[in-house]
């Protein structure tokens, strides 16, 4: 993940875009210029194939269709981080991805006057999610998330779950049999 | 190792090294025979195994294109993998769980005790209890079954534990830890279970059976016996008088190969062995090999299955631990008055994050979906697995159109449930529900079945050779010197894991085919 630091981006130098987007109380995650800043968490992302824009929606997207709050959305960024790259060389992809969010965002002003990722309730992002759940992107999306999210080692603790064990030698003696509440 | 030529017409070859190839092919080597198993996967050992998911799934899973086609929701969710098995030495043995559960008496006579069942092609096994008892027994000591021949059971899980509590709440009497093929003390060279989870993922201490860890290597040190892995089968050749006389492969490079025969066994499991009767077909057979009958490749059976989760208001970690940690055996019987015919049995199952994401209500999303995720600390799991009906509808055939890399037609596997599996099935749900429920479960997930890991019954046993493929012993009723060794010679499913009854049917089939080279018959 790059980590384009965002004390280098004066307001000034952000334009019309960024102010709608503050207006829009999605000042979490900024677009910059080409880039995709999270304040709060403090990481940024350089979109190259698809717009910076897009990379938003798409991390919102993400959480909507897996939405865990104890994951931050930097695992949501990551996990969807790999369409940008391969956008850059697959105009088929480039298409379906950027085409899908211009039609959700397009349902997004059709009935809350903003993009999807500046509706504030994740119900009505759902409803939204609803009306593109059997095209191409959602499909695309949620396929791939199963794995690109709940793959990442990182998020596994958040759950609880060890992951390997067998260099630590299993849990024979590490608890396999340890339950007392029952 | 030996190595055997090409055109050594003198060999067995044994097609495929999981429960049945691999015993089969270790026993004929025993017996002195000449073994040349050709295995289509890579070979890897314990320290080569991965435990992780989808590490492990990418290194083990056989996930060569398969088409799917009927109702059943794994055509909809997975419609390019109905089964999750392996292509490895040892087969599927590296990935299953370990139940070892001999079939009771009755499911050796289906067609009898449950009757004509509506659209069920049921018919009675050629053989009994009784006749398969004594390889049972055989089988049961070389894979060293737990609570047989003085073994003691493994210690129960934490997912076992929660399990059991409930089971006992519900009135349920038969609950162990099970009768597994895992270590539970060091037995025959290998240790005991370390509970390191990710049985699934091929067993790291060894303490597992599988024909790669227990079976092949005793086999390769006779000298009689060569293990020839990637090497992918795609033909069985036949003389003008219809006798085998060996096969066509696919090399590691590649590269095709004629391996020459004195005899075939087919044992890749109930997808691949009718696809390659199927695409053996000749002027002699136009249908495929030994499918005069037209049963090869029909009533494919998976088991009915299914899963319960259960999540608690309190850590339960299921992952850690064996994957298959315990049993209740009180369902397995035959009561019609359940509103089924057949029975089914209860196993604890764990599935780590990763999968549990993926199986647990594949193409869901949403918060009702996460908070379950959320819970998984809390989450206990159990799988259900009962006696399916044979429907000759449902069936492996050649697809129309797709093609696998060397342009062989890949296999259909086109599958519907039967409402006794359905009826059986909304029982088993109820069941494992309120067994849940009984030991605090705030909430339950009655999941839907996984892509088939029991592949059953499409070369079928017969008494009569209009009736199914296969004789008693494997034999084609067709050709003499062709044989099947795997789940695929299953007349009927029973409510059992199969793999003990593989590896049982391959001692006795090792014995039969000894005695027919001894005689000369084939």
């Amino acid at each position: 993940m790059d980590t384009t630091n965002q004390e280098e981006h004066r307001p000034d130098d952000l334009g019309r875009r960024h102010f709608l987007l503050s207006a829009s109380a999605i000042a979490a995650m900024a677009v910059s210029g080409n880039a995709l800043i999270h304040t709060s968490e403090a990481w940024g992302l350089e979109a190259t194939g698809l717009k910076p824009e897009t990379m938003r929606t798409l991390v919102k997207m993400a959480r909507d269709i897996f939405p865990h709050d104890k994951i931050a959305d930097k695992f949501y960024a990551l996990a969807v981080k790999t369409y940008d790259e391969k956008a850059a060389k697959d105009a088929k992809l480039k298409s379906l991805i950027e085409s899908g969010v211009a039609e959700l965002d397009g349902f997004a002003r059709e009935k809350y006057k903003t993009v999807y990722a500046g509706v504030g309730w994740e119900r009505d992002r759902v409803n939204l999610l609803r009306r593109i759940q059997t095209g191409g992107l959602f499909k695309k999306l949620r396929g791939d998330l199963v794995v690109s999210l709940y793959n990442q080692k990182e998020v596994w603790p958040a759950f609880g779950y060890e992951g390997e064990s067998a260099s630590k030698g299993g849990y024979v003696n590490r608890g396999f049999s340890d339950i007392t509440w029952l | 190792m030996a190595t055997f030529a090409l055109n050594d017409d003198s060999v067995v070859v044994v097609v495929g090294s999981g429960a049945g190839g691999g015993t089969l092919a270790t026993d004929l080597a025993l017996k002195g025979i000449k073994v040349v198993c050709l295995e289509a996967g890579k070979r890897y050992e314990a320290e080569d195994f991965i435990n992780d998911e989808w590490e492990s799934f990418a290194q083990l899973a056989w996930t060569d294109q398969r088409m799917t086609s009927g109702s059943w929701r794994v055509a909809r969710d997975f419609a390019q993998l109905p089964a999750w098995i392996v292509k490895a030495v040892g087969g599927s043995t590296t990935h299953w769980a370990g139940a070892s559960l001999r079939f009771q008496e009755h499911e050796f006579k289906a067609r009898t005790t449950y009757g004509n069942v509506a659209g069920a092609n049921l018919i009675d096994w050629p053989l009994t209890l009784a006749d398969l008892a004594p390889y049972y027994d055989r089988a049961e000591d070389r894979m060293g079954v737990t609570r047989t021949h003085g073994i003691p059971g493994l210690p129960g899980s934490n997912n076992f534990k929660v399990f059991e509590a409930g089971a006992k709440k519900i009135g349920y009497k038969d609950v162990h830890t099970g009768r597994m093929a895992i270590n539970s003390q060091p037995r025959q060279g290998r240790g005991a279970c370390q509970q390191i989870g990710f049985c699934f993922q091929g067993c790291k201490s060894g303490a597992k059976w599988s024909t790669l860890n227990a079976e092949l290597p005793r086999g390769e040190a006779t000298g009689k016996l060569e293990v020839r892995p990637q090497s992918h089968v795609f033909k069985i050749e036949h003389d003008q008088k219809g006798k085998v006389t060996g096969v066509l492969y696919y090399d590691k490079d590649g590269k095709e190969q004629r391996q020459k025969a004195r005899a075939v066994a087919v044992a890749g499991n109930s997808i691949e062995s009718p696809r390659l009767l199927l695409n053996s077909h000749s002027a002699m057979f136009p249908n495929g090999l030994a499918n005069s009958s037209g049963q090869v490749g029909r009533n494919y059976m998976r088991h009915m299955t299914g899963s319960v989760y259960a999540v608690f208001d309190k850590p339960v970690k299921m992952w850690r631990g064996t994957t298959m940690a315990g049993i209740i055996q009180d369902e397995a019987h035959h009561d019609t008055k359940r509103g089924f015919v057949a029975g089914y049995e209860l196993e604890t199952l764990s599935l780590g994050l990763p999968f549990m994401a993926a199986f647990l209500d594949p193409g869901a999303w949403g918060r009702e979906f996460t908070t379950a995720l959320d819970s998984y600390e809390n989450m206990a799991g159990m799988w259900i697995v009962g006696e399916d009906m044979p429907q000759e509808k449902n069936r492996i055939t050649l697809h129309a159109s797709a093609k696998d890399k060397y342009g062989i037609p890949v296999a259909n596997v086109h599958f519907d449930d039967h409402p006794n599996d359905i009826a059986m099935r909304a029982h088993a749900y109820r069941q494992g529900s309120a067994i849940y429920e009984a030991a605090g479960a705030t909430r339950s997930f009655p999941t839907t079945p996984y892509p088939s890991t029991h592949n059953l019954g499409t070369n079928r046993m017969s008494d009569k050779a209009r009736d199914g493929v296969v004789n008693k012993y494997g034999q084609t009723h067709d050709i003499k010197n062709l044989f099947v060794s795997d789940g695929s010679q299953f007349t009927t499913g029973a409510a059992e894991n199969p793999t003990l009854t593989i590896v049982a049917l391959a001692i006795r089939q090792a014995e039969y085919i000894a005695d027919q080279m001894a005689k000369n018959v084939i």
